[in-house]
């Protein structure tokens, strides 16, 4: 019963808080709806037992992702409205409402969705931080790893491709040449 | 003793790949003499195995590996040296040694000297192949790589259009014969589970008759084609545009008895099919008579030496086909020895006589090629079957077995014939050496081949003199353990030296009727304005035959078949599937225009589309099942 | 009232939806980030739900990828944005045409 009450009110909060992601014009209101609809998510996480990805969903999205997010936005106006001009609304909601339909219809035509009852029963236990650490360093070893390097690739090309003058290596320029970037740099300054 | 069998199979390679090495490069006289060198240990070797054999009469049977192996077909890499092989590997081994000591000097000043060892001691290899496998795949193996070498050596000289087209003639009409073997192969391997000999053989006798017949036909088929035998001889004729060396060593001596040797092989299957035997038999009177006619008008020295070769192919199948195998591979031997004198001899000639190939234009040659006339004169002797050279020994049997086989027919061709080939063989001789120095006329400066290239050519000389006498008896002792040891005796001594002494008499009066008309080489245009002459000169119109009525109707079918299905049809169809596509392209191209929007809505759109249809199939599916 | 794996995966594919809406009525490249983020996470919750009613462990394990995914797509997609709206003085959709076919 908890669990139904529980399902019932986080799914209506999400679905709620992306709408207003996706629908809002003021990019503050869909960053933080977004940030809100997150958490929530994690909470179902929770329910289904899966403590450490409900945790790392918090960290990851609310605050990793968000807070990139949030420092890109620094870069743009955030007062004003954000101008769309959407061409042809109807057709948008028509292809994104067939497409959740028909999901819905594949899951809930009777072969369907038959098959994708639980095979076995509820698994205790199954979620918990240990279970995960085990299969993710057995395992998935080697994906693990290689999403580790992703991640930093993903943070070098993103420091690369923000900041400024990435094409200077300090530590391969003579002296001389330091001296005038920096000359050139203050005059840009002033 | 399988060192031995190693040795003499494996040697040539070593020999090709080594001369295949520097194939491109310029001529090196190395290669030339290693190739020698290494066809000399394969002929070694095959001496020390016919020692063995003929010792305890062992065979040596070795599987190398396992070659194919998948359910029931099993076929491994075997060889086997018996009675008979060991006879085509001396024969093969030795006269590919003359021929390549023969080469060095005769392809001196040809510019592919290397390419020319790597191919002919390739095909050296591919007919030890050929001859020591023991099963029929092997065999075919060993086949095609004759063939192979075959057409890349008579298109040797590829820049000749005439070349080209020769060689590829005769690649073409052996692969109609091939095919026809490989439906032979075939057919024993799906009625009696193996294809190897020893298995294979012995399986035959259970068989009901119309299969063997079938068997018999297609594998005769195979060796019609190997062996120029009609009605697809056309090709050895016209194969003479290769180096001379070539055709002494593989369209005279060794290939074209591969047709021969696959019969003499096979002789448990014809001995079950007499019908089949006395066709092949009369298929080889037939041809014999034919060729050797054909050979006593041509004006080609090659041709006649090459029409000889196919008259004396039939000689081997009368008797191959009469069951009379040991004197088949008796007159192969024997005829391998002096036809590839002959041919070398030929070559030395048109050395001399810078590639002129006419008769009529040489003449009076003995004065200054006098060994090479000695040696040819010698070969033309052998071939015509004067007592004591080695053609006697080996075509009077043949004579003799068809006589006491009550084939009367049969034996008075191939005594016609044996007359003719006398005749042929001393015209030939007469115009080349004899007469008025004619060549003076046309500028020619004849001079005698190299000391080495004589020397290496005496061993023939010598064979063609006493194979007869010297071998006879411990070879019949030797192949008869394998064969089927049928004595060919005449019932009475009377008919037999009436018959020889007859023989031997109507064929020296060939021979100087031959020399009297050729002396002064005046040609008769009265004969020679005749029908007979115009039939034989052109080949019985057989090539005109197969151009007119063969070819040219394929080839207006072919064009047909190009511009009526290929275009219109075949070409059509591919090219409206991709007209279809480029236009689909041309049409639809608006859709990108550039908006990321646009495209995300498409994406989106093509989703739904896949879901769609998985809807649909899964309900259609489920309605479909039930 | 017993809370089935339809229901999570009907939550997801509603979820989804909003994304895909979200995808495609959006012209500004940091909504569309936003819209993507939506997308993923909508999976992530139907990944989630079949590794708990499966009792296989292997659907979290997805759902933690996706995640690293994700974070390495804003990093490198923030990246591009400022780098575009340095050169462009603007992140619209409609500004980015070059691609046209």
């Amino acid at each position: 019963m908890f669990e139904a009450v529980a399902f019932y009110l986080f799914a209506f909060l999400t679905v709620v808080m992306f709408s207003i992601t996706v629908f809002t014009k003021q990019a503050l209101y869909a960053l933080t709806s977004l940030a809100a609809g997150m958490i929530f998510i994690s909470a179902f996480y929770f329910i289904l037992g899966a403590d450490f990805l409900g945790a790392v969903q918090i960290i990851v999205y609310t605050g990793a992702v968000m807070a990139l997010y949030a420092f890109a936005m620094m870069f743009f106006d955030t007062t004003r409205d954000v101008k769309e001009h959407t061409r042809s609304p109807q057709i948008v909601f028509l292809l994104g409402g067939m497409v959740a339909l028909l999901i819905v219809i594949i899951f809930a035509v009777p072969i369907v969705s038959e098959n994708i009852t639980a095979n076995y029963p509820v698994a205790e236990g199954v979620g918990n931080s240990q279970a995960v650490g085990i299969v993710l360093f057995t395992k998935y070893l080697v994906p693990f790893e290689v999403a580790a390097v992703m991640l930093l690739v993903a943070m070098v090309a993103g420091i690369v491709l923000a900041g400024k003058k990435m094409d200077h290596s300090l530590t391969l320029m003579e002296d001389e040449e330091i001296e005038f970037a920096e000359k050139s740099n203050e005059k840009a300054v002033s | 003793m399988e060192f031995y069998l190693y040795l003499a199979l494996f040697s040539p390679l070593v020999g090709s790949l080594i001369a295949g090495l520097f194939g491109a490069s310029k001529k090196t006289l190395f290669t030339g003499l290693i190739t020698s060198a290494l066809i000399f240990t394969s002929f070694v070797s095959s001496f020390m195995l016919l020692l063995h054999i003929l010792g305890d009469g062992e065979p040596v049977h070795v599987e190398m590996m396992t070659w194919i192996a998948t359910g029931n077909l099993y076929i491994p890499f075997g060889f086997i040296v018996d009675q008979v092989s060991v006879v085509m590997m001396m024969v093969v081994s030795l006269v590919s040694t003359v021929v390549h000591v023969y080469s060095i000097g005769y392809m001196d000043h040809d510019k592919s000297f290397n390419r020319f060892f790597s191919y002919l001691s390739a095909f050296v290899f591919s007919m030890m192949v050929l001859v020591m496998s023991d099963n029929f795949l092997g065999l075919f193996i060993g086949w095609e790589g004759v063939g192979l070498c075959s057409w890349l050596l008579i298109g040797f000289w590829y820049h000749k259009e005439s070349a080209t087209w020769a060689a590829n003639e005769a690649f073409i009409m052996n692969r109609i014969a091939d095919l026809a073997m490989l439906i032979g192969i075939f057919l024993v391997y799906w009625n009696t589970g193996s294809l190897q000999y020893h298995i294979a053989f012995p399986a035959f006798a259970t068989l009901d008759s119309s299969t063997l017949l079938m068997i018999g036909i297609f594998l005769f088929i195979g060796a019609m084609g190997k062996s120029a035998q009609f009605p697809l001889h056309t090709w050895l004729a016209d194969a003479m545009e290769g180096p001379t060396p070539v055709s002494a060593l593989i369209h005279a001596a060794t290939m074209v008895t591969a047709g021969v040797y696959l019969v003499v092989r096979a002789n448990p299957l014809y001995d079950l099919i007499p019908d089949v035997g006395y066709f092949i038999a009369s298929l080889g009177a037939f041809v014999a008579m034919f060729a050797a006619s054909m050979a006593l008008v041509n004006r080609d020295m090659k041709r006649i030496i090459a029409y000889s070769t196919l008259s004396q192919l039939g000689y081997m199948f009368v008797a191959a086909g009469l069951g009379a195998y040991w004197v088949a591979l008796f007159h192969l031997m024997a005829h391998a020895f002096f036809k590839a004198l002959l041919f070398l001899g030929a070559g030395n000639v048109m050395h001399a006589m810078d590639d002129e190939l006419d008769p009529f234009k040489m003449g009076g040659l003995k004065k200054s090629m006098k060994w090479t006339w000695i040696m040819m004169t010698l070969a033309s002797v052998a071939l015509a079957g004067i007592w004591p050279l080695a053609g006697f020994f080996s075509k009077d049997l043949i004579l003799e077995a068809a006589f006491v086989e009550h084939h009367y027919v049969l034996y008075t061709i191939l005594l016609v014939t044996a007359f003719m080939t006398a005749f042929y063989s001393f015209r030939l001789v007469s115009l080349i050496f004899h007469g008025k120095e004619r060549h003076k006329e046309y500028g020619f400066h004849p001079h005698e081949a190299y000391k080495f290239v004589l020397i290496a050519m005496s061993p023939l000389a010598i064979l063609a003199v006493v194979a007869g006498f010297l071998f006879k008896g411990s070879y019949i002792e030797m192949v008869t353990t394998l064969l089927p040891a049928t004595e060919y005796h005449l019932h009475s001594e009377t008919t037999f030296w009436i018959m020889n002494i007859g023989t031997q008499l109507a064929v020296g009066f060939s021979i100087a009727f031959a020399y009297m008309k050729y002396e002064n080489a005046k040609i008769d245009k009265k004969v020679e304005s005749g029908f007979l002459y115009k039939l034989l000169i052109n080949q019985y119109y057989i090539p005109y035959f197969y151009e007119e009525y063969l070819t040219k109707p394929y080839r207006e079918l072919s064009s047909v078949a190009w511009k009526h299905v290929d275009l219109k049809v075949v070409d059509a169809t591919v090219d409206m599937i991709a007209n279809i596509f480029y236009e689909t392209g041309e049409k639809t191209h608006v859709m990108q225009d550039g908006n990321l929007s646009t495209m995300l809505r498409w994406m989106v759109a093509g989703t739904a589309l896949l879901l769609v249809l998985a809807v649909a199939f899964t309900v259609g599916y489920s309605v479909l099942v039930g | 009232m017993e809370i089935t794996l339809s229901h999570y995966l009907v939550l997801s594919t509603i979820l989804f939806a909003i994304g895909l809406v979200g995808v495609m009525r959006r012209t500004n490249l940091l909504m569309l980030f936003f819209a993507t983020e939506i997308l993923l996470n909508a999976v992530n919750i139907g990944f989630a739900a079949i590794s708990r009613y499966y009792g296989d462990l292997t659907g979290q394990m997805f759902a933690f990828f996706v995640i690293a995914i994700a974070a390495s797509e804003v990093a490198v997609g923030l990246g591009l944005l400022i780098l575009w709206f340095k050169r462009s003085g603007g992140i619209d959709l409609t500004s980015m045409t070059s691609m046209k076919g």
